[in-house]
């Protein structure tokens, strides 16, 4: 995701919280994006007492009554894919939202405030958007990608009591991150996810990013998830985890990475693995597609799975945000059904009880399809039948996997857009047959339909497979992990941190070996004779 | 007599909404074809049974809403409330900010017993608008979190408040595969605890509708709501005000009574089934027209050969000899060819009803040997047309077409439970093994026929 090399060209120490960059735009992005705000201020909440004459529709007046979530983003990795979701975020809600109207929608992801007049924290709940401010906590320990954020055009989504930031970084070290920043930040995470939940008024699901393979993120990150676990028992807890390539240059990443999965193992309710080659090898192809010329001029704008078009984003692109782009989309899609309507509603609690049969095969294979989509004719089904068959193809895959050719456990099919139950149905008949489910769950299809589309397309879909494809991507960290361990090699950068024993590292690969088990076991029934138990027999 | 309804979860929420519209719909059709005293009692009836009369003319539905997450809600009262010809009421809905996820566990045991109080309130104002109460029609879904454990659990509180009211559930079978993972566990855990609480449960599948759509609809696109609007189709064809028995002078003030007295013999049977014949596109309405003798003979060979739809009836399926009777409790396993009836009602609306001749449904092969065709078959008739329709038949059915699919249900639910996948989901809610093998007991039991007196021996 990231560049390995944890240098950075941004300048660390001169650059203070308060917003150096040029500030001309007075109201900030809500202006930007939903025309709203600015020059003439109307009466703070003059908005939101039109509102209240109406009578309300449901439950307490004022009060918002869907769900909402915040994102907590960890490291260098966790920062920038958060960056691109929310700017992406914001673009899908100004293209549904035509009328600068703080709704049910945007609520899930943002609050509404105030911040002219030295800035009140308090939420406007109801009528126009003053400025919004994303529901999220910034972590990293180091200050170079935060920093960036708070130059760029998103600095006004988000402000200082949503920072946690360091100036010496983690070293790519779990320990550092886990232990000794862990430790020394408690407090301080505490505050600022009580404070960040205190504005919610259903907080419904964390989403943490990080990295795997690093010090911050991967230390740091599955330090916070704990914090979550037992500060917020209720809430659910969704990880994007970014997990390092092969030839990752950070030496110490399986270390990190092994330590950092017994922590997702124990403590996430879902995780959804990223890999760099996976997204990488999609950016690839969408550009080799679109600059062939043939299908280029054709492409719709807006459409590219890795497009910032139409985003906030006014700098040049950096090399990474496509692939960025392909991890915040899929945290739009997997959230869009809890924001907008749609025949078949699919709850983000939905996604764990239907996926996870057992605790800790929690991790959910995902892809997004289509990649583009083309201007040229209204949706002929055949395409919307491409859309479905993609969505399994390992090309398609956001790591390097191949459910196709592996068991399902379960798979849910999210899909948004002018797509309907027929359609569905027609698809998971046609794809059942080429796909192997285990014994006790043949039909393990959950599907959700939402009607509002992703920008630039006319429908989409997100496929989550537990599938034991996973598998791989596990056993070779094992792999590379043991390597380094029976050399014990770097193993004295990390037990000199306060708190971190051996038995940190026999216990971390002991639960990664187990997980493997699981899904070997798994994977044993699929050839094994289907044998059914008899049912319980009544006695006349 | 008045019916309250109540919607459960998304699914039952959507569908109740498409009954209030169907019933709506053709209580202002103009294509009544009988006189206007006729059309004026129907239409009477009617209101009685569904609305509420409000100072500003438009009808407010006997219902109450209720769903632990607000969209669909919000979106069913102002669609409602935008058609102009009827309305939900706005107090009489309640709905939290999260769903139930699926888990039917956190509705029946976390939301129901949370918010009881409240809901019970609103069932209770509703009963107190009708002069009269027949009963409570509730609707949900069996896949889900809400519809399914709220509803089970609304149900069980329903008996309780309302001893002496009927309860009659609809009941939305999910497809076969694809809506909810956990939909066979859910369904299980629903359908035995309904059992033990409703009076009769009556039963719609989404894989049969979706055919009907496809087949006799001719939509290309199926989206739910064309599959939610024949169900509504059918549910008001059969609630919708009859005479209840030859020479009736008045329409039947009892719907609900009137069913469980003719469909429910016995507290062990009480699944019910509904076909209903014709059913078309409103194009191809324009230019069909029926007979009633051949509409008689097709429904009657959709309930012997097991049709959901008059488009690929088994002809070959013949009741059994006299004298070599069927068993009926066959075994589930076998192919089911001839399904024996416990008890049927044909209800039969529009042109020329006095005139039809129903004598195919009395045959003494077609039931049970402990119940004869005069007690086991019923008749509801009116001249009133219903819904574009010139003449329909509806035929509601206690009889053994579950069977297959209970067993189906079931023995999936056996399977997945066996391994012990995602019983941690509902452990987590209250809802421990123990439960769940009570509830397999149960359905086994209703499979069997076999009474809950009678001593058990269990192996597994």
């Amino acid at each position: 995701m990231v560049p390995s090399t944890p240098s950075l060209a941004v300048g660390r120490a001169c650059v203070s919280l308060t917003r150096t960059a040029p500030g001309t735009r007075g109201a900030g992005l809500s202006e930007a994006w939903f025309g709203v705000g600015g020059a003439s201020p109307s009466p703070v909440g003059g908005g939101g007492a039109a509102a209240g004459a109406r009578a309300p529709l449901l439950t307490a007046p004022g009060a918002a009554t869907m769900t909402q979530s915040v994102v907590v983003q960890v490291g260098q990795c966790g920062n920038q894919i958060g960056c691109r979701f929310w700017d992406l975020a914001l673009r899908e809600h100004a293209a549904v939202n035509k009328k600068g109207i703080y709704d049910e929608a945007l609520s899930s992801f943002f609050r509404n405030v105030d911040t002219r007049n030295g800035g009140g924290d308090a939420d406007i709940h109801k009528g126009k958007i003053f400025s919004l401010k994303a529901r999220a906590l910034l972590i990293d320990m180091e200050e170079g990608v935060v920093n960036e954020i708070l130059q760029g055009p998103l600095r006004d989504v988000f402000d200082s009591k949503q920072l946690i930031t360091d100036v010496s970084g983690s070293g790519n070290n779990w320990a550092v991150g886990h232990k000794l920043y862990g430790y020394q930040y408690r407090e301080h995470i505490v505050e600022k996810l009580r404070r960040t939940a205190e504005h919610c008024d259903c907080l419904q699901c964390f989403f943490v990013i990080h990295s795997m393979g690093g010090g911050t993120g991967s230390g740091l990150g599955t330090f916070v998830l704990n914090v979550l676990e037992d500060e917020f028992p209720e809430v659910y807890r969704f990880v994007t985890s970014v997990y390092p390539s092969g030839e990752d240059d950070v030496i110490t990443s399986p270390y990190n990475s092994v330590l950092a999965m017994k922590e997702l193992n124990e403590h996430a309710d879902c995780v959804l693995p990223i890999e760099n080659e996976s997204l990488f090898s999609i950016v690839s192809k969408i550009h080799q597609m679109t600059s062939s010329g043939k299908l280029g001029s054709t492409v719709k704008q807006n459409s590219l799975l890795t497009s910032s078009a139409g985003s906030i984003k006014t700098e040049q692109e950096k090399p990474f945000d496509a692939m960025n782009n392909i991890v915040a989309n899929l945290l739009l899609n997997l959230t869009s059904s809890a924001r907008f309507e749609g025949s078949l509603n699919m709850d983000l609690n939905e996604i764990s009880m239907n996926l996870v049969p057992f605790p800790r095969l929690h991790y959910l294979v995902s892809s997004l399809t289509p990649l583009y989509t083309l201007a040229d004719v209204n949706v002929p089904s055949r395409r919307l039948d491409q859309m479905f068959s993609d969505a399994f193809s390992k090309d398609h895959q956001l790591i390097q996997a191949d459910p196709k050719h592996s068991l399902y456990l379960a798979c849910a099919l999210l899909v948004r857009g002018n797509v309907q139950v027929s359609d569905l149905r027609r698809n998971i008949e046609r794809l059942k047959p080429s796909l192997h489910f285990v014994s006790w769950n043949q039909e393990g299809w959950k599907t959700g339909l939402c009607s509002v589309p992703p920008v630039g397309h006319s429908h989409s879909l997100l496929a989550l497979a537990n599938n034991t494809c996973v598998k791989p991507t596990f056993t070779e960290l094992k792999d590379r992990f043991m390597k380094l361990y029976k050399k014990k090699a770097h193993l004295h950068h990390y037990l000199r941190v306060d708190g971190m024993e051996q038995s940190c590292f026999s216990e971390a690969i002991s639960s990664l070996s187990d997980l493997i088990e699981e899904y070997n076991q798994l994977d044993a029934t699929k050839s094994a004779p289907g044998t059914y138990p008899s049912r319980l027999k009544i006695a006349m | 007599m008045s019916i309250v309804t109540v919607q459960l979860g998304q699914c039952g929420n959507q569908i109740g909404y498409e009954v209030f519209n169907a019933i709506c719909n053709d209580f202002h059709s103009t294509h009544g074809l009988c006189s206007k005293k006729e059309n004026e009692s129907y239409q009477e009836a009617c209101k009685e049974r569904f609305f509420s009369e409000e100072k500003t003319g438009v009808p407010v539905a006997r219902a109450v809403l209720v769903d632990m997450e607000p969209k669909v809600i919000s979106q069913t009262l102002s669609i409602a409330a935008r058609s102009g010809h009827w309305r939900y009421d706005h107090q009489s809905h309640f709905c939290q900010k999260q769903g139930s996820g699926n888990n039917w566990a956190n509705g029946y045991s976390v939301h129901g017993p949370r918010y009881r109080d409240v809901i019970m309130n609103l069932v209770q104002k509703e009963a107190e608008k009708c002069d009269r109460l027949s009963g409570f029609f509730t609707v949900m879904s069996m896949a889900g979190g809400t519809g399914s454990g709220m509803g089970a659990f609304v149900t069980q509180c329903l008996r309780d408040a309302f001893p002496t009211s009927f309860i009659l559930n609809q009941v939305i079978w999910p497809y076969g595969t694809g809506e909810v993972i956990v939909q066979n566990y859910n369904s299980v855990l629903t359908l035995s605890h309904l059992y033990q609480s409703a009076d009769a449960l009556l039963v719609h599948e989404n894989d049969a509708i979706h055919k009907i759509c496809a087949q006799l609809m001719n939509i290309k696109k199926i989206s739910f709501r064309d599959v939610n609007q024949v169900i509504a189709h059918q549910l008001g064809s059969v609630f919708q005000p009859t005479y209840s028995s030859e020479g009736a002078s008045q329409y039947s003030r009892s719907p609900l009574g009137d069913l469980m007295e003719s469909l429910v013999p016995h507290p062990e049977f009480k699944m019910l089934g509904l076909r209903n014949i014709p059913q078309m596109s409103e194009n191809s309405l324009t230019y069909s027209t029926f007979t009633w003798p051949g509409l008689i003979k097709h429904l009657r060979q959709m309930l012997i050969a097991n049709a959901k739809m008059e488009e690929g009836i088994d002809w070959q399926v013949r009741p059994p000899l006299p004298g070599h009777p069927v068993p009926p409790k066959a075994s589930p396993n076998k192919a089911l060819h001839f399904n024996t009836s416990i008890a049927n009602l044909v209800v039969l609306r529009g042109k020329d009803v006095q005139s039809v001749d129903l004598g195919g449904f009395r045959d003494p092969a077609l039931y049970t040997s402990w119940l004869n065709p005069q007690e086991a078959f019923k008749i509801w008739k009116t001249p009133r047309a219903f819904n574009k329709y010139e003449k329909s038949a509806s035929l509601v059915s206690n009889s053994q077409f579950l069977l297959k699919l209970m067993d189906n249900i079931v023995g999936k639910a056996w399977n997945m439970f066996a391994s012990k996948a995602y019983v941690h989901q509902y452990t987590k809610f209250g809802i421990e093994e123990e439960d769940f093998l009570d509830c397999f007991t149960t359905l086994e039991q209703a499979q069997t026929g076999v009474g809950p007196f009678v001593p058990l021996k269990m192996s597994y």
